[in-house]
């Protein structure tokens, strides 16, 4: 028997080897995403109320619902940031995201747009996607080591995905709103996600830039899974195959746009009150 | 068998004292400043013996100079004028010295010191005299006075003194006096041949909390020659004494405690408005503290005759220069600094830094003294152990009063639910027609007053001068931290807390290791909870 | 690969060369010009000149937390203190029989105690090399263990800002009682030699004005070299937006105690090279103020500048000087004034006034 003591990426975390994503999730069994019976409360106040949700492999998701249905903290849940007080949150059929912190989350493969497009606005386009390049993110490897020729061409990749090339050298901040979004997604995708969870990706952009985003959606779809949260309903029409509608802290309906929109529930919870 | 005598000789005495108290008034009924003066006539000797049986017929006297002239001689305050060989009572005054008759109080203008002859006492005579008068004011007609007396008999209490407490039990209705008579007589019985009477006294003195029982119990204890029964029943009433002791000890920590606690929460709760409320770090809080002490001390300045009345004055004024000098830093400085917490730290600081220098170039940089008002001296003593002092006291109530008004203006006044709207969502309260920039004024000038008002509680505490607020900045940022910011309770329950932790840590680690000890404890809880005490919670806040 | 680092850096390349002339100029001047000469610099000036070097090292430390991982620390004061303990403890071992009391063993603050053998953290400060690595490991390890607790736990913002300062005032009122064994209230003073050179000798105030001056720019290389590696990039975008680096996978509180461990070690550095040239190190050090004052020194040269910060510094402290020595009671006016004259009207600084200017021409 080994000394534990003497096997330090045991003892300190940050010491402990990274693992690759890849090797250990696993989707064989269908879904990439499986929620059971989370709960969040908060003050007595329940965001979330024994919500179920699963998204399978490469599914594209819309998920709808008024302010306060739990949107947003259905995504904290998921990426770590917000504890559930019960319920159990798997990636795959093997990562449990509830003993995982933001950061590991992320390096598992699951990546975030936040509701405000949120870049980093003191450096260029460019580094803000090297910075989200996938690989070792560690203190002593981001100060010793060069990004590799691999990363590099993978920005070069993300930036005519995205079509920011011609704005590749300026800074993020004097990007406008509609651009700041798409450079949010291209850093999502320098992180070789497999599960993207999008936060009002069209909010406030022109109808051409919607339209520009829909085909990038679509066109990520199959490789990717994707969850779209967004109350522009036009553009959820035009993406969405399965819908999911959040009231209350759970889900109200699932189900096609078509009958999610001729629901009796649905219509009530919309229009009635 | 021997404790017949004892009784008889007692009796006799008893006997005798009865009739001198009798007999006295008899002889001096003719004309009684005559006698008193032919009486106190022996002072003027160099002979002890002849003062003190002039010390002993003055007591007897029913004048009533007596108790006065007896307690002059004790304090050396007796003299005879050297012209006249008269005895008169001396009071020393700036320009000299003030003269009366001891007997008649007839004013008799000033003399100089050498012109005077102190009428000198030796310890024997002291010995004397204190009994003398304790055995006078047992006649007293205030309780108080009369059990003072008995306390101040309790120490060393002869056969005569035994006898005049066992009379003015028979007589006495003050339940406190009866208390203070038994103890006495008890802890005189502790040296009782009796063994009965040893161990009735035992008895009484079972958890007294009389310095003196206590000291005798335990050196009844300790005594080779106590008899075992005895010393059981002196060991358990001893261990009841230390209980109670400790009770009253540890009551006495607390009123320290929250004392101290109050004055944290004074200095914190302005802070508590301006941080927890607006979100806004007002480093120059511990200054406006400071205006408000050295406005008590310009009030002062202003109506020396009134120091009685000048805290009743000083309250609002400190409140309004503190205020508007709170309102004149949230216009000129903070307004344009919303959202940027560290920069409005920054430029707070710098005003600190300018009001400490202009109170030193204005005033000084020595500090000034700002008196007590004397109804805010003295204490109320519970017993022995427990007494509270007034000023302490004051501080408590008021310090709950001042929470309890801002409480009420928070919750009840116009002002009040317009600073919780901005407070929770400025954009909406705009809509609905809340002047944002008024209401931010106004809620600075509040929590600024507020400090102001601290500063006049702590003129009384410490000293004032331009390092003042610097000590207790640090201080009150951790208690609203410590507390949960934006919670007024949680402001309170933190001051009075660590008031209290500090306050039972200072007697084992020193005063200093204490607030160190506190401050440590505060940055490790903070890491664990960042958000205090009683933090809000939701995902706005996260956000 | 040096050269590559100061491409973009003309500010930093500037502040270079005129340490380079300063660590030329100032010997000859002092030394080998005769004091009756115009260009005759008193050995007074070169301390007051080294002290500020001191000061611009400290300052780069601070503008490294503050201006690039945006974490405001009121505490770095306490940093710069026990460096200078370390090596003040060194310094009092230095003067042996010397003392007052002329204990071989025992400073003189111990003999007044009557405090019997030297406590055990006292051992191994007679060693220069033992001195050295406490000068870095003490104030590392305050700060590993602080920002440990407090980065993990997310304390940001004013919260942290306070709670370094009460970890300042808190060593203050530590460092003040004799029971500690620093000296209590006098600190440590009456030093008499630093590895055998007399300290009162002009020759060797102008060895540790150079030593002062040469760390100043290695401090100076080797955190502009991070800054400019994608670590630099990293810890920027930590301050810009924490979230979204942490939901790129960044551990950002790894990141930030990295950086607020290396910049205490740089600004005990700092103080251990301070406390020769002034010849005392007190509790006073470690008043709150004096880290508050340091901040003002970087917010007036320039945040996220290295190079405005050392100037900063060392443009506050000339002024301090200046003022103190004509009209001490304006001073206080005048830091106050700067606080918020800097706040209001200078947000990056003057090294943003510098180059608004130059983006405008």
């Amino acid at each position: 028997m080994k000394e534990p003591l003497l096997k330090r990426d045991r003892v300190y975390d940050f010491l402990a080897p990274v693992v690759i994503p890849e090797a250990l999730l696993d989707t064989r069994h269908g879904p990439i995403l499986y929620l059971e019976d989370i709960t969040v409360t908060f003050d007595g106040f329940k965001a979330l109320n024994n919500l179920n949700l699963t998204i399978g492999d490469g599914e594209l998701r819309c998920i709808i619902g008024a302010n306060g249905a739990g949107k947003t903290t259905m995504m904290d849940v998921i990426t770590g940031r917000t504890r559930p007080d019960y319920g159990s949150a798997w990636f795959g059929s093997r990562i449990n995201l509830l003993g995982m912190d933001e950061p590991a989350i992320a390096a598992a493969g699951i990546g975030r747009k936040f509701q405000k497009p949120t870049v980093f606005e003191n450096l260029s386009v460019q580094g803000n996607l090297e910075l989200a390049a996938a690989g070792n993110k560690g203190v002593w490897r981001m100060l010793s080591a060069p990004l590799s020729a691999e990363q590099r061409d993978a920005v070069n990749e993300v930036l005519s995905l995205v079509n920011l090339q011609a704005v590749a050298a300026h800074v993020a901040g004097t990007l406008s709103h509609g651009q700041k979004q798409w450079l949010e997604i291209g850093m999502l995708l320098m992180q070789r996600p497999r599960l993207l969870l999008l936060d009002e990706p069209v909010a406030g952009m022109t109808s051409a830039e919607i339209e520009r985003t829909t085909e990038l959606l679509l066109e990520l779809a199959g490789t990717h899974s994707v969850v779209v949260v967004e109350h522009d309903m036009e553009f959820v029409r035009s993406i969405a195959r399965r819908v999911t509608v959040l009231h209350e802290g759970s889900v109200l309906v699932e189900g096609k746009m078509q009958d999610i929109q001729n629901d009796p529930s649905v219509i009530e919870v919309y229009l009635g009150e | 068998m021997d404790y017949r005598p004892v009784i008889v000789m007692r009796m006799f005495t008893l006997l005798v004292l009865v009739s001198l108290w009798v007999a006295v008034p008899v002889s001096a009924a003719d004309d009684p400043d005559v006698s008193f003066a032919s009486v106190l006539a022996p002072l003027n000797t160099r002979d002890f013996e002849a003062k003190s049986r002039a010390i002993a017929a003055i007591s007897e006297l029913k004048h009533e100079r007596a108790g006065i002239v007896l307690q002059a001689l004790l304090d050396g305050s007796l003299s005879s004028a050297k012209s006249t060989k008269r005895i008169v009572l001396v009071r020393e005054i700036e320009t000299g010295y003030e003269v009366e008759d001891a007997v008649t109080a007839a004013p008799l203008g000033m003399l100089k010191r050498t012109e005077l002859k102190r009428v000198s006492v030796n310890n024997k005579l002291r010995r004397q005299l204190r009994e003398l008068i304790a055995h006078r004011a047992l006649g007293a007609n205030d309780p108080v006075a009369r059990r003072k007396a008995v306390e101040a008999m309790t120490d060393a209490l002869d056969a005569t003194g035994r006898a005049l407490l066992i009379k003015l039990r028979s007589t006495e209705s003050d339940d406190d006096v009866l208390h203070a008579v038994d103890i006495a007589l008890a802890i005189a019985d502790l040296e009782s041949s009796s063994t009965e009477e040893r161990n009735d006294a035992i008895d009484t003195l079972h958890g007294s909390l009389n310095p003196l029982a206590r000291g005798r119990l335990a050196a009844l204890v300790a005594a080779d020659d106590t008899a075992d029964d005895t010393r059981r029943a002196a060991a358990s009433a001893l261990t009841a004494i230390e209980q109670r002791v400790a009770f009253f000890e540890f009551l006495q920590v607390i009123f320290f405690g929250l004392s101290l606690g109050s004055v944290l929460v004074l200095a914190a709760i302005g802070l508590a408005i301006t941080f927890g409320v607006m979100g806004v770090i007002n480093m120059a809080h511990g200054e406006l503290i400071m205006l408000g002490a050295y406005t008590t001390y310009v009030v002062q300045l202003l109506m020396p005759q009134h120091i009685d009345w000048s805290l009743l004055v000083a309250v609002p004024a400190a409140f309004m220069v503190a205020a508007l000098v709170g309102i004149a830093i949230e216009r000129g400085v903070i307004r344009f600094l919303y959202g940027r917490p560290l920069e409005t730290l920054l430029a707070t600081f710098g005003v600190s830094l300018v009001l400490q220098q202009a109170v030193r170039s204005i005033f000084s940089p020595l500090n000034r003294s700002v008196s007590t008002p004397s109804w805010m001296s003295g204490s109320i003593e519970i017993n022995s152990v427990l007494s509270l002092t007034y000023n302490r006291l004051t501080i408590i109530i008021f310090t709950l009063v001042v929470f309890a008004a801002l409480m009420a203006v928070l919750r009840y006044s116009r002002l009040g639910l317009e600073v919780r709207a901005v407070a929770q969502n400025r954009a909406m309260a705009r809509a609905v027609g809340v002047r944002g920039s008024w209401v931010d004024a106004m809620t600075f000038g509040l929590g600024a007053g507020v400090a102001g008002v601290a500063g006049v509680a702590l003129s009384q505490l410490t000293n004032v001068g331009p390092n003042l607020g610097q000590a207790y900045i640090v201080d009150s940022f951790m208690v609203v931290v410590f507390g949960g910011v934006g919670n007024l309770w949680g402001t309170l329950i933190a001051g009075m807390g660590l008031g209290v932790a500090n306050k039972f840590l200072e007697p084992s680690a020193g005063a200093v290791m204490a607030k160190i000890v506190v401050l440590v404890f505060i940055i490790v809880f903070i890491q664990k909870r960042p958000r205090g005490m009683f933090p809000q919670r939701g995902r706005a806040v996260e956000n | 690969m040096l050269m590559r680092l100061f491409d973009s850096d003309r500010a930093g390349s500037v502040m270079l060369t005129l340490l380079a002339l300063l660590i030329a100029v100032v010997p000859v001047a002092n030394l080998l010009v005769p004091p009756e000469s115009s260009l005759h610099l008193s050995t007074y000036t070169v301390t007051l000149l080294g002290k500020y070097l001191c000061y611009a090292i400290l300052a780069i430390a601070l503008d490294l937390v503050w201006g690039y991982c945006g974490v405001l620390s009121l505490g770095h004061g306490a940093f710069f203190a026990l460096g200078g303990y370390a090596m003040g403890m060194y310094l009092m071992r230095q003067i042996g029989e010397r003392g007052v009391y002329g204990n071989p063993e025992l400073p003189d603050f111990m003999v007044f105690l009557d405090w019997q053998a030297l406590p055990w953290y006292w051992q191994g400060f007679d060693h220069f090399w033992f001195a050295l690595v406490m000068v870095a490991l003490v104030p590392g390890l305050l700060a590993f263990v602080f920002g440990w607790l407090a980065f993990r736990s997310r304390v940001t913002g004013v919260y942290l800002s306070i709670i370094t300062q009460a970890l300042t005032y808190a060593l203050m009122l530590a460092f003040f009682r004799n029971e500690m064994g620093f000296g209590g209230n006098n600190g440590l003073t009456d030093f008499k030699d630093l590895l055998g050179f007399d300290l009162q000798a002009g020759s060797t105030r102008v060895a540790l004005f150079v030593v002062s001056a040469v760390s100043l720019a290695v401090v100076y290389v080797s955190c502009r070299a991070i800054v400019n590696s994608r670590l630099g990039r990293a810890v920027v975008a930590i301050r810009d937006a924490e979230d979204r680096a942490r939901f790129l996978g960044y551990r950002v509180h790894y990141f930030k105690l990295w950086v607020f461990t290396f910049s205490a070690v740089l600004a005990g550095i700092a103080g251990a090279l301070y406390v020769p040239q002034v010849g005392i190190i007190n509790p006073s050090e470690f008043q709150p103020l004096n880290s508050i004052e340091l901040v003002i020194w970087v917010a007036i040269g320039g945040r996220g500048t290295l190079w405005g910060a050392a100037g900063g510094a060392v443009l506050v402290n000339y002024a301090k000087t200046s003022f103190t020595a004509v009209l001490p009671e304006v001073w206080l006016f005048a830091l106050g004034g700067l606080f918020i004259v800097s706040t209001l009207l200078l947000p990056r600084g003057l090294a943003g006034l510098f180059k608004r200017s130059k983006d405008a021409s």
